[in-house]
């Protein structure tokens, strides 16, 4: 089994581009609308891509803003300076 | 030559373990005395590694910046009569248990993470306890100062703390917290951390901000999300904690399974609070507990659970017994709010055609045959004038401190309750998962503060009602008893004079 790894964002401005890029960059990965926020789920691994999100935003994101907007998740995280990688060892 | 600027790993290094330093005049036993007692065997600190790269100088911007956000909320809502937004007055009361039940545990994390953050001998894990410590502070103020909006308009929210420490529902998620508090730093951990917050958390937060997003609480929503944004480094912190301790020793893992077990099954309990107030409190339901449960415990839990076993982890015990509960459990809470309305600093209603429709769709095997009827006669007395109030006092589970009210797995008209000994008395838990926490450290539990227990024992106001719920400082008439007849509800209608449409919809 692959286990599922998930990311519930904001629906804020900066919320949409990165639940946006996520959807871009991970095929596997569904969204689902709650209320005030959006779940992604996707099997195994996620990567949010920096570059990816900025170009969404027309400005410089910093993958450390994914604090601002973050609601919960599941999965483990491993952070750089390009992206933020939620996975299963 | 100008420095070349730190990746992001380089500069959490340096900002976490490169401020540590070995303690040279003074043994390290003696500079961490909690670090040992508790059996757990740490090798190597340096083998700590913070899944999210939060260094000092970034953790205060971001967390500016969310009070930036909240504070313009907050701001707006008192100047826009916010209040009036809210689906209906009957909402209310979810954030009146929250802000009684939840804010002080804030407090407490606050105060038991700064604790952490001088006693856990490894730097990584400090800087992290410190923030969070930091992080459940500003949780407990922006939560006071959101709603104390609605302290202006609506009862029940005018003294939490004091309520927190006296209220009989509210021993519930005390007793939790001060059981947390009191074990040692990495029981804590594992308790607050990870059973809580990595495995449980979602049901709280998650369903209780999204319920106010869809009842128009445009306050809730803010505060909450701004809480849960920190909540997801908490809770990542809590499963790297655990993951940490298990690869450190072989002989922590039977520990830590019993903390798992133990923590599970009280955080557990502890949500019945909030199953109920998501299938019985919120005017527009977002989804049923039982939903909930499979998404965020059945799903995600397993998924994390699978990825644990590689240790020697299990699922927690009595995991099976929450699943086969799980359509059972919240009528069972409200049933037991409504015997004692009028003894809470909430409201309680009588269930109507359109919410007994939904409890049926979502509980399709439960609800129709178990609680409708219940509901239905509650109604039939209310109408002759006979609205039943219990007027006795019920048994608490000596651990949970939950009334007994739950029943067995499998037989809903048996009322499920266990008995101990310890020290020549007799102990009753409401389950086998409350039975084994009391039987693994009857000395701690036999010292449990139990609400009912208290006011026999004459420590709470006096002997009658009245006295006792002055005791609780209960404004009686306004804070406790049905919305139905309360001030609420009429200030609620008055409000609403005049919103309604006077011409009837064509469409309908």
């Amino acid at each position: 089994m692959i286990k599922p790894v998930s990311i519930s964002i904001q629906n804020t401005q900066d919320g949409f581009a990165i639940v946006e890029a996520i959807l871009a960059d991970n095929p596997e990965a569904t969204s689902n609308p709650l209320p005030a926020m959006t779940k992604v789920d996707c099997p195994g691994r996620l990567v949010i891509r920096a570059d990816s999100v900025s170009e969404r935003l027309g400005r410089e994101w910093d993958p450390q803003e994914i604090h601002l907007s973050v609601i919960s998740l599941s999965g483990s995280v491993d952070e750089d300076d390009g992206s933020l990688i939620i996975f299963w060892r | 030559m100008t420095p070349r600027k730190m990746s992001l790993k380089q500069k959490y290094g340096a900002y976490t373990r490169g401020l540590d330093w070995k303690p040279t005049y003074q043994r390290e036993d003696d500079v961490f005395p909690f670090a040992k007692y508790e059996g757990i065997k740490i090798h190597d600190w340096d083998a700590w590694e913070d899944p999210f790269k939060l260094t000092m100088d970034a953790y205060w911007k971001f967390q500016a910046e969310k009070e930036r956000k909240l504070y313009a909320v907050i701001d707006s809502m008192a100047q826009n009569n916010g209040q009036l937004g809210i689906t209906d007055a009957r909402y209310l009361n979810a954030v009146k248990l929250f802000i009684q039940g939840v804010t002080p545990l804030e407090y407490q994390a606050h105060r038991h993470f700064a604790h952490l953050a001088r006693h856990l001998p490894g730097a990584g894990l400090r800087v992290a306890a410190q923030m969070q410590s930091i992080d459940e502070l500003r949780h407990c103020q922006t939560q006071i100062h959101t709603i104390s909006h609605y302290n202006k308009y609506f009862d029940g929210i005018h003294d939490f703390t004091h309520m927190h420490d006296r209220l009989w529902y509210l021993s519930v998620p005390k007793s939790f917290f001060d059981d947390a508090t009191s074990a040692g730093p990495f029981e804590f951990l594992t308790s607050i951390s990870f059973a809580f917050e990595y495995v449980l958390t979602n049901l709280l937060f998650v369903p209780f901000m999204s319920g106010a997003a869809y009842n128009g609480d445009m306050a809730t929503v803010t505060f909450g999300f701004s809480a849960q944004s920190d909540e997801s480094r908490h809770m990542t912190l809590g499963l790297e904690a655990v993951r940490f301790l298990l690869e450190q020793d072989e002989a922590n893992v039977p520990i830590v399974q019993g903390w798992i077990d133990k923590w599970f099954w009280r955080g557990y309990r502890l949500l019945s609070l909030v199953g109920m107030m998501m299938d019985y409190m919120l005017p527009k339901k977002v989804m049923s507990w039982g939903e909930a449960w499979e998404t965020y415990y059945e799903q995600a839990g397993g998924a994390l659970f699978a990825d644990l076993a590689r240790y020697g982890i299990r699922e927690p015990k009595y995991a099976d017994v929450a699943k086969a509960e799980k359509g059972h459990m919240t009528h069972q809470a409200w049933g037991i709010f409504y015997n004692y309305t009028h003894a809470a600093a909430m409201h309680t209603w009588d269930i109507d055609e359109a919410h007994m429709a939904w409890l049926r769709e979502k509980y399709p095997d439960t609800f129709a045959q178990h609680y409708e009827p219940r509901y239905r006669k509650w109604r039939e007395q209310a109408e002759e004038g006979k609205r039943f109030y219990n007027n006795g006092l019920p048994q608490l589970c000596q651990v949970c401190q939950i009334p007994m009210a739950f029943t067995e797995v499998g037989d809903p008209n048996t009322i499920s309750f266990r008995v101990s000994e310890h020290g020549g008395d007799r102990f009753h838990t409401c389950s086998d998962g409350c039975k084994d926490i009391f039987d693994h450290e009857p000395e701690k539990y036999a010292q449990a503060w139990l609400p009912v227990h208290q006011i026999f024992q004459g420590a709470c106001g006096g002997a009658t009602l009245p006295e006792v719920l002055d005791w609780y400082h209960i404004n009686q008439g306004a804070d406790n008893m049905d919305y139905a007849g309360s001030p609420e509800e009429e200030q609620w209608n008055r409000w609403m004079e005049g919103r309604r449409p006077v011409v009837p919809v064509a469409a309908e």
